[in-house]
Order: C-alpha cells, then structure tokens, then sequence
C-alpha cells in the first residue's frame, strides 16, 4: 500500500537518522523507507537528486558515502553503489547522461558511470576542487556544467566535457572599510535560468549575484540578510527573486533585480537545512533541524500551507515538480472501477430499447471522454479494454 | 427637556433606579408618541427593559452609584444560584452529577503534535543515537565544569558554590576573561563531559548556559533564590548523589532539554543521603528544586527544602557547542510567532 502510493508523493525528505521520508501532503501522510529496514546514523542522508526518467528515479546520498538508488514507482531501494575518494560528506549529487557525479567534503569531485549499480568501478573524471567545500550544483540548462563553492574555497565554475581548469573562477570582493580581506564562504549557489548568471548565499549572511558573461570576475549585486549564516536557498517560479534561510530559522525573499528584501516568511523554529521551489505554482517545501517540513505559500497571500512533524532531524529534501497537485487520490482507485463498470453497463444498455438510445449515447461519450483523459494521463500505450 | 429633569431628580440612593426606569419609560412613551405621528410604529421594545445602559451616563458620581448598585444585584443573584445549587445537591445526594472541573491553563493546553509516544521507534532510535547516548549506556560518567560570566559578584559566586554542591562532580572555576571558544577545547581534552556558564547581570544571575561538551548547547533565562534565603530550610547537602526528577517534559523538545538535565548527575543515585534534585516543568518554565526527604510510614513523607532554588526557561537550543554566531540552531524561541497564544507550551 505504502509502495503503491509513493509515486504520489509530493515531498520526498532525507533525515539524519538515514530514513527517506515520502510524504502526501493531499492525503496528509508520511512513509518512512530505509535501505536496511532498521535506522541507522551512519547512513544520514546528506544530498538528495532525482534520477534518470523524469522523477520515478532518487539518488540518494549518504554519509558513509554510498549512493542508494530508490523507485517512486516501487516504493523501495533498487541498488546502491559506493564512491569512495576524498573525506566527508557528499556535499553535492548531480546526475547526467548516464553518468553520476559527486562531490565530497574535502573537495574531491568524481564522475562516475551509472550503469553497474552495485559494483564501484574506478570513476570517469576527477576533479580536485578545494578542500572545504559546501555545495555542488549542476545547472539545469547544461548537465555537464557545475559549480562549486565552499569555506575560503571560492565559487568555481568547471565544464566536465572540458579541460581540467574550471571555466570561470570567481575573484573575492574588495577589502572593506577597515581595509580587511572579507571572508569567503559559499553555503549554496543556484543557476538562474535563461542567462548564465549565478546566486550565491554566504555563511556572512551575504547573497551575491555573479555574471561569468561580464569582464568582472567579481560580483555583479551583493546584498546582506539578518546577521546569522545562510544555509539554503532557491530561486521562485518568477526567476527574479530567491528564497534564503539561515541557522536561526528565518526565511526571506529577496529580490535580483535591486537586491532588496521583498518579505520573510514565518514558522521556522530550527536551523533551515533544505529549501526548494515548485517550477510553477508559488509553493515553497522547507525543513530544518526543528523536525518540521513546512509548506509555504509565497505570494497572494503569503503564509504557511501545511505542516507535517516528521520526527527525526530533516537534511534534504526534494519537491516533486508536477502539476497535478490535487487530482492524487482518485487515480489509484478508477482503473479498477471502472472496467467493471464499463462491461455491466454495456450489457444493460445493449438490452434496452432503441428509446433509450440517447441516454446510451451520452453516457458513453461522458465515460470515454474520462477513460481517455485517464488514458492519456496515465497510459498513452494502452488500449480501451 | 426630559434630560434636564432626570439630571435635577436624582439625588436618592434607592429611588434613583426605580425614577430614572420610570423616566425612561416615559421618555420612550413619548418618543412612542412622537413616532406615531410621524407615521412610524413605535418601539415597543424599548419600554421594558430599557433600552440604555450605564456606561451612557455622563456624570461620573451617577454612573459609578449605577454600577455599584447593578453590582451588587448581580453578586446577590449569583449567591442565590450558588446556595440553590447546593440545596439540589444535598437534596438529590449520591445521585447528584459530579462537580464540573474548573478549566485551567494546563487543562486547555492545545495538543502539541511533538509530543512523544513511549511506543515510537523512530524516536526511540533517535534517542539512543544522539549526544546523549553514551551517557545512558553508561559509558561515561558526568564531569562538570561550572564557571561564570567575566568578572562576577557576590551572588553569582555563592550560586556556584552551592550548585557544586548539588551536583556531585562538579568543579568550579574563575572566568578571567577567557573566550568560551577556547575553553571548550580545553575541556574536550580534560574529559570534561558538560559546562554550566551562569551569566550576570547587574550583581545577579540571570542566565544560564549548559553545554554538553560534543553536543547540544542550552541557554536559559532564570531567577534565583540564594540557600541562605530560603525558609525553614535544612542543613547542607552531603556528598551523597542525589536522586533526580523529572517531570513533564513531554514533548520532543522537552526530551532532549530533559536528558540533557539528566546527564549531568551520576548514574547511582545513593538513596542513603535521601537528597533528591527535582526539574519541574510547568508551562514552559523549569523549576529546580533540591530536597532531602524522610519517610515516616508508609505513605507519609517529611520533606526539606535545601540548597539553591532557580527556575529557568529555555530560550534556544542549539546542535553543536557554543557557538552563538556561526552555530546552528535545533530550536530557537522567537516571541512574536510562539507565544502569540495563551494555550501553546513548547516544551
């Protein structure tokens, strides 16, 4: 039951204690899925990205460095692989054309082949990045492009089709008024979409606005926030604004454009570990070290949607990014019914008089009209029964 | 022109009611009358009862004589119900319904979804992994380290002095204006396993800083009650370890600040000494409490009140050591969006 629904869900969580949780926010429930059956530490999830197939596929990274691969579809762990190299977490989990790509603490950056799931096989590429980082991300647009950042581990910009050197490396902003080198420390970056520009969130409560189009190598915008570390960030539907969350559990929305603050979102009690967007309704799925994943509405009006307790410290998370959002509970159920239906009523419909005709008619055009619209969502393949 | 009459007649105590009822009467007849004769029906309602009420009297004499009067009728309304209430129960006597409980802030308390059933694995699993652990497999046992802000008074001394009484192996030590940052490391490599910073402010102790030494950071806001100012107290603890309670922490949050509380004392609690160190949570404020206790039969007990008094409230609870800048928080308590109702503890 647990597996069948879990392509349902609409927010998949990592945990500390190494659960995946799959939860429905239509029928407001929560499943845990782990690997072993049994919780364990070492195996806290770190880093969460959707696989191969659209999002039947997560990988899902964990702190004893193995990848695990779980079906939505089936609802369970398909295989995993071990990556080894470099020390600590993996601080970024990308997936392209077949290949795996990761990214561990100490700034080992390795390319793996997808194929063999079990076995680990020597990786494709590796990229030695910088000790210290905190964040890998690949850029939607083009899949072999990423970017990494981290603790005086400045924002590098590397083609992984290309040479050894990274494409673009960002230059630290001038010294400030006491004539002091500022301090570097990405926590997260985000491609914005439709140019080449990237955001980034310090760990000096800073969000800055890079162009590797412009001569500049240093920032474009630079705008501060509240006076804690920013942990997470994400860019809204709009694409002019970002959402960023720091340790003690604020959340803002701040403008590109000017780099001022549009408004802050409340709830958070709990240092924010994970944030993401919906592509395109105003939705906005946060958890945190409070236990707590939240959704938020973002614009008109602005305020929290649902709130589920999940009870173990929350890492990661990922937002399905399908519209669908309400039609959830009623598809499992009418591909039984509604076979049944069809045979009997035919039946009926045949044994009546020609008087009854129009009904039949009617019938028949409202009921295929909702078996091909269920056709065509769920099965283009199949054929009427 | 009736006003001005109702202002020159009132001068009685008792009358007063019964004129200024019977003015209104009239005043409503004739608004009656007026009415009609401009074609609309007349209020009848505003005859009996009247319709004004006391807060519309100008003068402030008058109105406050109203009042009274009015609430002295409603006090003699509400013993006759009380005592006809009581003539039914007497009167009806084992079949009487039992007495409504009086609703109270606890009572009404709003379920807190956080809270923890005894039968969950996953938190359960949460809880044998965590900081703590160690501790409760009794791998380890507490070594505390108690010190203070920068420079402290006499008051904040003597706490120190009698908490290092209360909790057995504790050590005090004088701040003279080390950095926390660097005292932390020092006390990972002395196998200390917690630190209790009390903070002053203005000669007294108003804060409290407990941090497990690779775990949780609490940070507290108290108020404190020396031993020599409590009454009727008993002599000085021995060396004894004392027992501990813990009441009430029922939800997530309340279990880890109530595991942190118990890590601090010795597995053994030597039930010789019969001294027992209480943390009470109540409505999100923790009392600490220490006694000695004596049991003079079966179900009767003597109690004793020693050492120091102190109730605190958590005001953020953070994951790694102390760390206020660059820390992350686990739960931080933010006024305006927590405390907005009455009914809602955290704890």
């Amino acid at each position: 039951m647990a597996a069948a629904a879990a392509r349902w869900n609409h927010v998949w969580v990592g945990t500390e204690t190494g659960i995946l949780k799959g939860v429905n926010l239509q029928r407001k429930q929560a499943a845990n899925f782990t690997a072993g059956g049994q919780p364990r530490r070492e195996e806290a999830v770190s880093a969460l990205c959707w696989g191969t197939g659209g999002e039947t596929q997560i990988l899902v990274g964990c702190a004893d460095r193995t990848v695990k691969h779980f079906s939505t579809e089936d609802g369970i762990f398909q295989g995993q692989r071990h990556c080894p190299g470099g020390e600590g977490t993996f601080r970024g989990l990308a997936q392209a054309d077949g290949t795996l790509i990761t990214c561990v603490d100490s700034g080992i950056l390795r390319v793996w082949h997808d194929k063999d799931k079990d076995t680990s096989s020597d990786p494709l590429l590796e990229l030695r990045v910088g000790p210290g980082v905190c964040r890998m991300r690949q850029d939607p647009a083009h899949p072999h492009v990423v970017a990494t950042g981290g603790k005086e581990n400045a924002l590098k910009i590397w083609d992984l089709q290309g040479s050894e050197e990274p494409v673009f490396r960002a230059k630290n902003v001038r010294n400030d008024w006491l004539d002091l080198r500022v301090p570097i420390w990405d926590q997260d970056i985000q491609f914005l979409p439709g140019s080449q520009k990237l955001v980034t969130c310090t760990g000096y409560h800073q969000v800055r606005v890079y162009d590797p189009a412009s001569p500049q190598r240093r920032p474009v915008l630079e705008t501060t926030y509240g006076e804690y570390p920013l942990t997470a960030m994400t860019l809204t539907p709009g694409g002019n604004s970002v959402i960023v969350g720091n340790t003690h559990g604020q959340l803002a929305e701040i403008d590109l454009r000017q780099g001022r603050l549009l408004g802050c979102l409340k709830g958070l009690a709990g240092s924010v570990r994970g944030l993401q967007c919906h592509p395109s309704k105003p939705l906005l799925a946060s958890c945190g070290l409070d236990r707590v994943l939240r959704i938020h509405r973002i614009q008109n009006p602005r305020g929290l949607e649902h709130k589920v307790y999940l009870k173990s410290q929350l890492n990661c998370l990922l937002l399905s990014g399908r519209d669908n959002w309400e039609d959830e509970p009623q598809e499992p159920q009418e591909p039984n019914k509604v076979p049944l239906e069809d045979t009997e009523t035919d039946e009926l419909w045949a044994s009546l008089e020609a008087a009854a005709k129009r009904k039949l008619s009617d019938l028949e055009q409202t009921q295929g009209a909702l078996q091909t619209r269920r056709r065509k969502k769920k099965r283009p393949g199949s054929t009427s029964p | 022109m009736a006003k001005a009459g109702d202002k020159s007649s009132s001068s009685g105590k008792k009358s007063l009611k019964r004129k200024a009822a019977a003015e209104e009467l009239q005043e409503a007849a004739g608004a009656g009358d007026v009415a009609t004769e401009s074609g609309v029906q007349p209020p009848k309602a505003a005859a009996f009862p009247p319709g004004f009420s006391i807060s519309e009297i100008k003068n402030k004499e008058r109105r406050h004589l109203m009042f009274t009067r009015w609430k002295q009728q409603q006090r003699k309304e509400k013993l006759a119900a009380k005592k006809k209430l009581k003539k039914e129960r007497e009167a009806l006597g084992d079949k009487a319904p039992p007495k409504p409980v009086p609703k109270t802030i606890d009572n009404q308390r709003v379920y807190d979804e956080t809270t923890v059933d005894p039968n969950d694995e996953e938190v359960a699993y949460d809880e044998a992994t965590d900081e703590f652990a160690s501790y409760f497999n009794k791998q380890t046992s507490p070594k505390i380290l108690i010190t203070t802000s920068d420079r402290p008074h006499g008051r904040t001394v003597r706490l120190c002095e009698q908490l290092s009484t209360v909790i057995p192996n504790s050590h005090v030590y004088y701040r003279r204006g080390l950095a926390l940052k660097k005292i932390i490391p020092q006390c990972i490599a002395r196998d200390f396993t917690d630190l209790i910073v009390i903070n002053e402010d203005r000669k007294t102790p108003n804060g409290l800083i407990l941090s497990h030494l690779p775990g949780p950071t609490a940070h507290f806001m108290s108020s404190v009650r020396l031993r020599k100012e409590i009454k009727r107290r008993g002599k000085d603890p021995t060396e004894h370890i004392p027992e501990i309670i813990l009441n009430n922490f029922t939800t997530r949050l309340g279990h880890s600040i109530g595991r942190m509380f118990a890590s601090l004392f010795p597995h053994n609690p030597q039930f010789i000494g019969r001294q027992v160190a209480t943390f009470h949570n109540q409505r999100d404020y923790i009392f600490f409490r220490f006694h000695r206790y004596i049991f003079r039969s079966e179900k009767k007990v003597g109690i004793q009140e020693l050492g120091p008094r102190f109730t605190l409230k958590l005001r953020s609870l953070q994951k790694g050591t102390f760390d206020s800048k660059y820390g992350e928080y686990e739960w931080v308590h933010k006024p305006r969006e927590m405390d907005t109702s009455r009914r809602k503890f955290h704890l």
